[in-house]
């Protein structure tokens, strides 16, 4: 009987399709073989079962503070992201579909009772996932403001965030609106969200115009505590997918997919 | 941290996307969610701390300045970690020129053995025996590793440790399917011969195929 050549044995240890019946079969029936086979996987086993060193929970923070200087700003600037198409024809869009929802709900009167409900509700759906999405944008903004500020040098006594301060109050009030519209509609996934950055909307539009260095520590801590800049950005992607895909979805999956977010 | 597969892309092509538009901080993202995953390939390719931190750190800073190339449909983590696998080759193979041309190998081997942290870890069940057992065995599998090439470790490691596809082994080596699969074989057979009489086939003539 021919034993299979070390190449089989590694192709077959390896999980290889190509002539795996045929090895199978001579390894059941060749004693010497299933030694050797063994023999492969218990060395494989040894090195699998090597230490690897954990580097520790803030191990990527580490590695950020290393490079972090070291890289170049790319030529263009945070904000072309607000001026992109999609987001200056967002408000537009919101307009025109707030028209469309008012003549969507006269028309109803007139038709199928059901149908045109059913409709009406997409279309009112679609205007909440745009508004939102705009609103996430706006409060992003804000938020990037305030974690990118720096204090200039260890005798300032004041920062201004009368700017921010101004806008956390306008979009305080629609923050509220949306949280409450996604609790009705059962999307807890933005709700959560929406409710975490109205607690931080909150702390700024009730801070004076100019805070200490500490008060603005704490506002900055907040931010970064609840790693509230990374759901929201993550909750605007999750919008804009919904959005491209033309409909609600399930909202039980993208709320759970937040919810894991969130978690993480 | 459960986050799902497609949530992970999500938020990376957020955090380039950002990154792209100016937002350098953006970045942060991507080094803080991928770090771990890079640096336990570079431990495993290097079998050293130090070493393997300067890899980490090379390959987000390479990924940085080519972020332009990156194609927004692809995997970021896929992306960054064949960077440092390429990279490490590289970095493998010059130090192994710079240590022919120093011709004081042996002195380079013992300060890199002390220096392996993997013989400082110590064992589960610490009786004398096995603890003899397990740190030898250690020694000799990282004795066993030195003898591949930079390539044959690198495709060994991301076979059978990290368990990538064949096509991703080749284009980290940059070769065909072919050639890599060999490298990967040939990593194997290597550390088996150097293994002996553990893992050691049981007779060489076995590499041809023989009768009983």
């Amino acid at each position: 009987m021919k034993h299979l050549s070390e190449e089989q044995l590694i192709a077959y240890q390896d999980g290889e399709t190509a002539g795996r019946d045929t090895a199978a079969a001579h390894i059941n029936s060749c004693a010497e073989c299933q030694a050797e086979l063994h023999r492969l996987a218990q060395m494989l086993a040894a090195y699998q079962a090597l230490p690897v060193p954990d580097p520790g929970e803030d191990y990527g923070r580490r590695v950020w503070q290393q490079i972090a200087r070291r890289l170049e700003r790319k030529r263009s600037r945070w904000w072309q992201v607000f001026l992109e198409p999609r987001r200056l024809t967002a408000a537009g869009l919101v307009a025109a579909l707030l028209l469309v929802a008012f003549l969507a709900g006269r028309v109803s009167k007139r038709v199928d009772h059901g149908e045109a409900a059913l409709t009406a509700e997409q279309v009112r759906q679609r205007v909440l996932l745009l508004a939102v999405g705009e609103h996430l944008g706006r409060s992003e903004m804000v938020l990037m403001e305030i974690a990118n500020a720096e204090p200039e040098g260890a005798s300032v006594k004041q920062v201004n965030l009368s700017s921010q301060r101004r806008r956390a109050e306008e979009l305080l009030d629609e923050n509220r609106l949306y949280r409450q519209t996604a609790l009705q509609e059962n999307d807890t996934g933005i709700a959560n969200v929406l409710d975490e950055l109205e607690r931080v909307l909150l702390d700024v539009a009730h801070s004076p115009g100019n805070v200490t260095p500490a008060q603005f520590k704490s506002i900055r801590q907040r931010i970064d505590d609840d790693g509230l800049l990374f759901k929201v950005r993550v909750l605007t992607k999750e919008i804009e997918r919904r959005e491209n895909t033309g409909k609600k979805g399930p909202a039980e999956s993208g709320s759970a997919k937040v919810e894991r977010n969130n978690r993480a | 941290m459960n986050e799902s597969v497609e949530s992970v892309r999500a938020a990376d092509a957020i955090a380039i996307e950002r990154t792209l538009a100016g937002d350098r901080d953006a970045f942060r993202v991507l080094v803080e969610r991928h770090s771990a995953t890079i640096f336990r390939l570079a431990y495993r390719l290097t079998g050293n701390h130090h070493d393997a931190e300067e890899i980490v750190q090379e390959a987000f800073l390479r990924a940085y300045q080519k972020l332009e190339q990156f194609a927004s449909q692809a995997n970021f983590a896929t992306w960054v970690y064949r960077i440092a696998a390429n990279y490490t080759i590289d970095r493998m193979r010059q130090r192994k020129q710079e240590d022919a041309r120093r011709q004081a190998p042996s002195a380079e081997m013992t300060d890199d053995v002390e220096r392996d942290p993997l013989r400082q870890v110590p064992d589960a069940a610490p009786t004398p025996e096995r603890l003899t057992q397990s740190v030898e065995l250690r020694r000799q599998m990282e004795n066993a590793l030195q003898s591949l090439t930079p390539a044959e470790r690198t495709a060994f490691v991301m076979r059978h440790c990290d368990g990538c596809g064949i096509e991703e082994i080749a284009a980290a080596l940059k070769s065909n399917s072919s050639a890599a699969k060999n490298t990967v074989f040939r990593a194997v057979h290597k550390l088996r011969q150097t293994l002996q009489p553990q893992f050691a086939p049981r007779a060489t003539a076995r590499a041809m195929g023989t009768e009983s």
